[in-house]
């Protein structure tokens, strides 16, 4: 019997379970929400229609097919509230990246050139806040933050402020939310390339008169730069969708897309136009997500 | 003033002492094999010279100046890494351009060193290829291109022909003696083989445990070891363990429990030791089915030793024979198959005399 023949099942099987996975998982939801993006808002139970009763008949649900319109997606473009969210979701997902970005590399550098031993512990130290409920972490920092918290006290003694200053519900709260949480995400996958990195080539980088600095520029930076794209995208997709930071340590004057979400579908119980904004900013999500796929393709091709 | 003067380099990391005290001249235009097994302290030795390594104690002079503590990227010397370490993301020609670029070359100048090395190394053609895209004899000419288009004073070479097939390793050595020759550049090679060293160097420094045994051109290297722990490195030998019964101007008797007693030619400086060693390359020992008559070249004196021929090893152009002694002790001969239809081959079982002159024997202490 040949090794392809013996292979086959298996890997088959091995092959179906992600497709499987996110037919279940994600493309069947979405074909809820898209169908949902596409109804109209009822005062009902769900609170849209048109339902289609499978169990109706051709012709009913046919009717029910001819109601489905683009109608919310318009809404989106025609107020502004929509345009305006999604904007300021792109643009506190780019500065966190990149002030992530600031942050996490160092470390991620620091860790890979630690000794072996040191590394795990390192690791560990990234990991453990994970330990602990993100909800919990995040009401810890309103407690820093608040007008008689920690961060208050400890600049009144210092004598560095004379009166209290307002953190919370602040843009910096947020920022400094959003960085706190995601910072693991940004060093692991910068780490992974940097820890790879072959010693050898900063040598011979050296050899061939680059000081310490231009080997970093000129070796390290582009070879780490896999590192960078995998830990961009791991903090700015989930970012530009986030809902639970902005919500508490931001102030309620503009809003991100996930907060406008949220009020469509549970304030507003707009289930038609919240589907609409969801629908709206996955196909935003597309392009870097299609980007980072192709510089993972080149990245392997190089590989090989 | 030699162009690089080791004096007194030792390098230790923890409790492991990996250069100990070498001192080491090397000649301007010089091809040096640092010659060792591995852990012998040569890579280690190699790394202080390019600037990877600080010395513990002692001075690197490179044309009178100390360059021990100068760092990598400020020393006129290059080195071609054993795994290459060839920039990854850069093209062919922009990793040989790597360090003209640094030195704030013109970019027209770099443009035409760059032409020069690559036409110097056979890569015309591949400038574009990233370092992936080419095959192993391939990177091994872009790292040697690399190294040698900064013009250094020396060049440091780890290992560089290790990841070759045999074939192309012999090619490229002479290649590499080629070049070398043609540009008049002083290259340091380290190399874990011994025939590669003997093949390419004009001197080679054999290393044990920190240390520098032995430096010789290859031919004293290998016929006139200085330890015992040499001749045994450095190719096969037969070693057998005795005393010395007398000593006769230049001539010595000594007496071994394996082989009786040995004729041999004393070498300059005299052995003091009592309890030695005769060492004979197998090469050197002939086979015969009747003892040859004494003193077959005039004035030689010839041992003889009669045994059993127990293994024969057909190599091509050698065959090697090992002869089993009555003291039970072994013998190897190898011998060079000058004709095609050899009627003189020898077979397992036959009786044979294996005999050698006492100019073919070296004595060494134990």
């Amino acid at each position: 019997m040949s090794a392809r023949r013996i292979f086959a099942r298996p890997a088959r099987l091995a092959a179906i379970a992600p497709y499987l996975w996110m037919v279940l998982f994600f493309l069947v939801p979405f074909g809820f929400v898209l169908k949902i993006s596409l109804s109209q808002t009822a005062i009902a139970q769900p609170p849209y229609t048109p339902v289609f009763d499978f169990t109706a008949g051709r012709a009913a649900l046919a009717a029910a097919f001819a109601q489905l319109s683009f109608d919310n997606f318009r809404l989106l473009l025609q107020d502004n509230l929509y345009i305006l969210s999604y904007l300021r979701s792109l643009v506190v997902a780019v500065t966190s990246t990149l002030i992530l970005l600031l942050i996490g590399y160092p470390i991620a550098y620091g860790m890979a050139r630690l000794p072996q031993r040191w590394q795990g512990v390192a690791m560990m130290l990234v990991i453990v806040p994970f330990w602990t409920s993100f909800l919990i972490r995040i009401y810890a920092w309103i407690n820093i933050l608040q007008h008689d918290g920690l961060l208050n006290q400890i600049l009144l003694a210092l004598h560095i402020v004379s009166a209290p200053v307002v953190w919370l519900s602040t843009d910096s709260a947020m920022y400094l939310g959003i960085v706190y949480s995601y910072l693991p995400f940004m060093i692991l996958p910068l780490y992974a390339t940097l820890s790879k990195m072959d010693a050898s080539l900063l040598e011979a980088a050296g050899d061939l008169g680059a000081s310490p600095l231009q080997a970093f520029w000129l070796v390290t930076f582009p070879l780490s730069l896999p590192g960078v794209g995998a830990g961009a995208l791991l903090c700015f997709i989930p970012i530009v969708g986030e809902f639970v930071i902005p919500d508490l340590l931001a102030g309620s004057n503009s809003l991100m897309i996930g907060q406008t979400l949220w009020l469509e579908f549970f304030t507003n119980k707009d289930w038609p136009v919240a589907s609409a904004a969801a629908v709206a900013l996955l196909l935003l999500l597309v392009p870097p997500l299609v980007l980072y796929d192709r510089l993972q393709r080149r990245q392997l091709e190089a590989g090989r | 003033m030699p162009l690089l003067r080791i004096e007194g380099v030792a390098k230790s990391f923890g409790n492991f002492r990996a250069v100990d005290k070498l001192s080491l001249d090397i000649r301007a235009g010089e091809f040096f094999a640092l010659l060792g097994p591995s852990g012998c302290g040569k890579t280690t030795l190699l790394r202080m010279l390019a600037g990877f390594e600080t010395p513990d104690e002692g001075r690197i002079l490179l044309g009178g100046s100390d360059i021990a503590q100068v760092l990598p990227h400020e020393r006129p010397v290059n080195m071609m890494f054993q795994n290459y370490a060839l920039f990854p993301h850069l093209s062919v020609r922009d990793n040989i351009a790597f360090g003209l670029r640094r030195a704030g070359m013109a970019r027209g100048e770099i443009a035409t060193r760059v032409a020069e090395m690559v036409a110097l190394v056979k890569l015309e053609g591949l400038e574009k290829r990233r370092p992936d895209q080419l095959s192993g004899g391939q990177r091994q000419r872009v790292a040697l291109a690399r190294s040698l288009a900064r013009r250094p004073q020396v060049l440091l070479l780890d290992e560089p022909l290790a990841a070759l097939d045999k074939k192309l390793r012999e090619s490229t050595q002479g290649e590499l003696m080629e070049l070398q020759r043609r540009l008049g550049m002083t290259f340091i090679i380290v190399t874990h083989d011994q025939e590669e060293a003997m093949t390419m160097a004009g001197r080679i420094g054999v290393m044990d445990a920190g240390r520098l045994v032995q430096v010789a051109t290859p031919r004293n290297l290998y016929e006139a070891p200085a330890s015992r722990w040499i001749a045994e490195f450095v190719g096969d030998i037969n070693l057998f363990n005795g005393q010395v019964a007398a000593r006769d101007h230049g001539r010595l008797t000594v007496s071994t429990s394996d082989a009786g007693t040995l004729a041999v030619s004393e070498l300059w400086p005299p052995v003091t030791k009592e309890v030695v060693s005769v060492a004979i390359r197998p090469e050197k020992v002939k086979l015969s089915r009747r003892a040859p008559a004494s003193d077959a070249g005039g004035s030689q004196t010839i041992n003889r030793l009669e045994g059993v021929v127990t293994d024969v090893n057909y190599l091509g152009g050698v065959t090697s024979y090992r002869v089993k002694l009555e003291t039970g002790a072994v013998v190897r001969s190898s011998m060079a198959n000058t004709a095609r239809l050899d009627v003189d081959a020898y077979l397992a079982g036959q009786r044979v005399v294996a005999w050698f002159t006492a100019d073919d024997c070296l004595v060494l202490e134990q």
